[in-house]
């Protein structure tokens, strides 16, 4: 099972604050972007489009990082002082 | 969240005293020549609407840890003897203290510079949210710069 965290102004958009989720597999962020999208389409879009940070237990992660069974991962909106030319 | 007031790093819903604060790190050492602060404060005007309050959320662990190793980089880079950094997080009024920086060391210039560079890398990197509310409603800011 992986948890899932949504802050600030994306516990809106997704509709919620917290959720989990089981695994049977390590899976991709798009692969993950797309099970979310099942429920919480716009959540998914932003995801997938990289319009928020995201961080795996509690590191920042890239393109290629892989979600293994047991992962926090938190969907970050751009921090208060930080989106102009923040990655 | 933290409310410890010996460590170096904390993000606490209460409100902190500068001088306090200032006189703990002025006990870190006795090489202490310079100390520089920053003092972010809830202001009432922004982008043209009166802000009535602030409200501050953050990624627990995350945003401590992200403190952490701006601290340790201000030491290394910098060649300061230690900083502090607090952040208030929950509602803020108009007027109160948001977020200190102190940083010490042996001559004013390496304090100087510390400061400017943490209080920056602590906006662009660190997993903590404002949100103004103004007479029109509340908005997520984004793009402070």
């Amino acid at each position: 099972m992986i948890s899932l965290k949504f802050f600030a102004s994306l516990r809106s958009i997704a509709g919620k604050e917290e959720d989990s989720l089981d695994i049977e597999n390590p899976i991709t962020i798009d692969q993950l972007s797309d099970i979310i999208s099942e429920t919480a389409p716009k959540m998914g879009a932003i995801i997938r489009e990289r319009k928020v940070l995201i961080s795996v237990n509690q590191e920042m992660a890239s393109a290629d990082t892989i979600i293994h069974d047991g992962d926090e991962v938190a969907f970050l909106p751009p921090f208060s002082g930080g989106a102009k030319g923040h990655p | 969240m933290s409310t410890t007031t010996d460590s170096k790093i904390r993000i606490q819903l209460e409100d902190f005293s500068v001088t306090d604060e200032i006189e703990a790190m002025k006990k870190v050492s006795r090489n202490i020549g310079g100390i520089t602060i920053f003092l972010g404060t809830g202001r009432e005007l922004s982008k043209g609407q009166n802000i009535t309050q602030l409200n501050f959320e953050h990624y627990p662990k995350m945003a401590e840890k992200k403190l952490e190793e701006i601290r340790e980089k201000s030491i290394k880079d910098f060649g300061i003897i230690d900083m502090s950094i607090i952040h208030r997080i929950g509602p803020i009024e108009i007027g109160e203290n948001i977020v200190l920086i102190i940083a010490v060391g042996e001559h004013r210039g390496e304090t100087f510079k510390a400061c400017e560079w943490a209080i920056a890398e602590l906006k662009r990197t660190t997993p903590i949210w404002k949100r103004e509310t103004t007479s029109t409603g509340e908005v997520w800011v984004q793009d402070t710069p």
